[in-house]
């Protein structure tokens, strides 16, 4: 391929831990290849190179919490061909969003002794409610894996192969006993998006949800299962929020679990 | 009088979003402030309330380079105001994945971040082209030390199998055996890297930072240790808030934090290495020695030197663990809950990560405060800036802003931990 001709990737970054687009870097046998079939014109965690638009595939890390950031974000949409979301951060607004669901202001004042030298905004919201987006991958983190799907199925046109069952497929698949029959452990696989191959059950542990809400989950269901295993309101409502406690599905469930709906 | 300003977009190669702001006078440079504007997160806030179990998974998602340190952090805290001791296998295990992430956190930054400085790279993608085998070895490196980590903790970035006490699930002593071959493979591939950085050209700038780090009698600090430092501090963990301060200033949101006796300090590999060099494996020390290290490191553009000889300490006490290595009776100490408060500090990548937190009877967080190594460093990179921008005043505006950006990134400065971005302004007068 031409170097001309090679496709414009930029790589973004909003309110995060820079968790995600790290996994890029983590693809560590791919890195130099997938290099080679795009051009990285954006990429300020690798490269002080900075290449202007328009960009072929936008890949954006992080939540909008700033006023600045919601302008850039439309700047952003603007350059870009396909804007694909890539974290719990930027498809549900990522733990930051537990702000969401109280004052803002007492938040600052925990954290900052002058609160008013904070310019943030009173919520951590998903990119999707600020522009359009071509494609969610969803995770905290992302699977690295997935995210090489995602740029091949772009580099040949085609839509990326990304389940959206519950993480139980994967369990099952990975030959994983359930910790929920088995041992009584909550687990949040039966509601929780596939993406990471069922790591928590493999070590003995409950999925805590970290992929987000799968397509049309069972939330109601899973609160009655977690009730029956001894998980108080406020357990449940934890559960639901973690890192994305703003996604539709884990919001409406944990909001059924405030105090005084008990 | 001359006067001229310099505007740059972000700063790049660092974790996070910053910039900085320089203006020079006649030569003289009048102020400098390095500016996180990362927006601000709240973690303190938002861990008000939440389940004690839940800290070590939460504060993970402050750093994707270094969730590893959160959650040592958290764990000790919790584990101190719950009266848990974690020994033996375990302690072992955790000091194991810690080498883990030192090998992935430093190796990223050497090979990817800081080494195309020292070349002429604006990046690692960029210096490939050139360099494509030792580009290639660099990754390799890291993805051992990312085996390490995912093979315990269960992937790379926010690793899931920590948790206080111990873990979810121990891994049998024959699940480790792969990680011999993968270790000494990057133990060879860490000592070439310790030879490669040491033929770098490193401006001959000293400072006299006060150096702070955790001591330990018989290791090289990781996990466990006093907050020692060169001007005679020597403190528990538990006293970190009688000696040191954090302070908010307008331009930043990160705070600054400093010794409340004297002021700036450093932490990190260069801080870790001057008062614990001796703890080094034998490997290692001979490696520095070669490299021309002496007993401290005053320069700071040789921390890439550090980091690298960091690496080859880690390959090799990764492998002398996994030799070691029992599989433990049970995955995690069990323990009740109580109220209490609990003091945690471990040896980030970056340097010395404070934890402190009160729980009640329940265990629900009443209070959380954590102090990461960037926003103590803040204020040492701006001194550094200070002292270096004088003798850089002829260099042409391109060449200065890159000499600042180098001279930033000396520090690996995770901005994502000490709230994240940078974008640099010079101003000349």
């Amino acid at each position: 391929m031409a170097t001309a001709a090679k496709p414009k990737l930029a790589v973004w970054k909003f309110a995060s831990c820079d968790g995600c687009q790290l996994s890029l870097l983590d693809l560590e046998d791919e890195l130099l290849a997938v290099a080679g079939q795009v051009e990285i014109a954006v990429f300020l965690e690798a490269t002080r190179s900075f290449v202007e638009g328009p960009y072929d595939v936008s890949l954006v890390e992080g939540s909008v919490t700033t006023p600045h950031d919601a302008e850039r974000i439309r700047e952003i949409r603007a350059q870009s061909r396909q804007l694909v979301t890539i974290g719990a951060c930027a498809t549900a607004g990522g733990i930051q969003a537990l702000r969401n669901f109280q004052n803002v202001e007492d938040f600052l004042a925990v954290v900052y002794a002058s609160p008013d030298y904070i310019d943030t905004l009173a919520t951590s919201t998903p990119i999707s409610e600020h522009v359009k987006v071509d494609l969610e991958l969803q995770g905290c983190p992302i699977n690295k894996r997935q995210l090489l799907e995602v740029l091949t199925a772009f580099l040949h046109g085609r839509r990326p192969d990304l389940p959206a069952y519950s993480v139980c497929m994967e369990c099952k698949r990975r030959g994983n006993v359930c910790v929920m029959v088995a041992h009584g452990t909550p687990c949040l696989g039966p509601v929780t998006h596939a993406g990471c191959y069922a790591i928590c059950p493999a070590y003995d542990r409950g999925c805590y949800g970290c992929y987000g809400p799968m397509e049309t989950p069972n939330t109601a269901a899973l609160s009655r299962w977690m009730a029956a295993l001894g998980q108080d309101p406020r357990g449940i409502q934890r559960a639901y929020r973690t890192f994305n406690a703003n996604a539709p599905a884990f919001r409406a469930e944990s909001e059924k679990h405030d105090a005084q709906n008990d | 009088m001359t006067h001229k300003t310099i505007e740059v977009g972000y700063l790049a190669r660092v974790e996070g979003e910053g910039s900085l702001d320089v203006s020079i006078r006649d030569g003289a440079v009048e102020d400098v402030r390095l500016s996180i504007f990362e927006p601000p997160r709240f973690f303190e806030a938002f861990l008000r309330g939440r389940a004690f179990s839940e800290a070590p998974d939460i504060t993970a998602r402050i750093c994707g380079i270094c969730p590893i340190a959160y959650q040592m952090s958290a764990c000790q805290a919790m584990e101190d105001a719950l009266g848990v001791t974690v020994d033996g296998p375990l302690r072992d295990l955790r000091r194991l994945i810690y080498c883990g992430e030192w090998i992935e956190s430093h190796t990223l930054h050497v090979y990817m971040l800081h080494a195309p400085d020292f070349l002429g790279y604006a990046g690692a993608i960029e210096m490939a082209r050139d360099h494509a085998a030792t580009v290639q070895r660099g990754l390799q490196l890291k993805k051992a030390g990312n085996e390490i980590v995912a093979l315990i903790g269960g992937r790379e970035v926010h690793p899931i199998n920590v948790r206080v006490g111990g873990f979810y699930r121990v891994p049998k002593k024959n699940a480790l055996a792969p990680l011999r071959e993968t270790l000494e493979r990057a133990r060879d591939r860490a000592l070439e890297t310790v030879r490669w950085v040491a033929g770098f050209d490193f401006p001959p700038c000293e400072r006299d930072y006060e150096f702070v780090a955790l001591v330990h009698p018989n290791e090289y600090p990781m996990n466990e240790g006093r907050i020692v430092s060169s001007r005679g501090l020597d403190i528990p963990v538990h006293a970190f808030a009688d000696h040191f301060e954090e302070h908010q200033v307008a331009y930043s949101t990160a705070l600054q934090a400093r010794i409340k006796a004297r002021g700036h300090y450093l932490v990190g590999p260069a801080a870790r290495y001057s008062l614990n060099a001796a703890k080094l494996s034998p490997l290692a020390r001979d490696a520095a020695t070669a490299a021309g290290l002496g007993e401290v490191c005053r320069n700071p553009y040789q921390s890439i030197v550090v980091r690298s000889v960091e690496v080859l300490y880690a390959c090799d006490e990764a492998l002398r663990l996994v030799d070691a290595y029992v599989e433990p009776d049970r995955p995690y100490v069990p323990f009740d809950v109580r109220s209490g408060t609990g003091y945690g500090c471990t040896e980030a990548p970056r340097g010395i990560l404070h934890h402190r937190y009160a729980i009640d009877a329940e265990g629900t967080i009443l209070e959380a405060e954590i102090v990461p190594p960037t926003s103590q460093n803040q204020p040492s990179i701006e001194d550094d800036l200070r002292a270096f921008i004088p003798a850089w005043s002829n260099l042409a505006d391109d060449a200065l802003q890159w000499r600042c950006e180098q001279t930033i990134r000396n520090y690996d400065p995770c901005i994502s931990c000490a709230t994240h971005f940078l974008k640099l302004n010079v101003q000349r007068q």
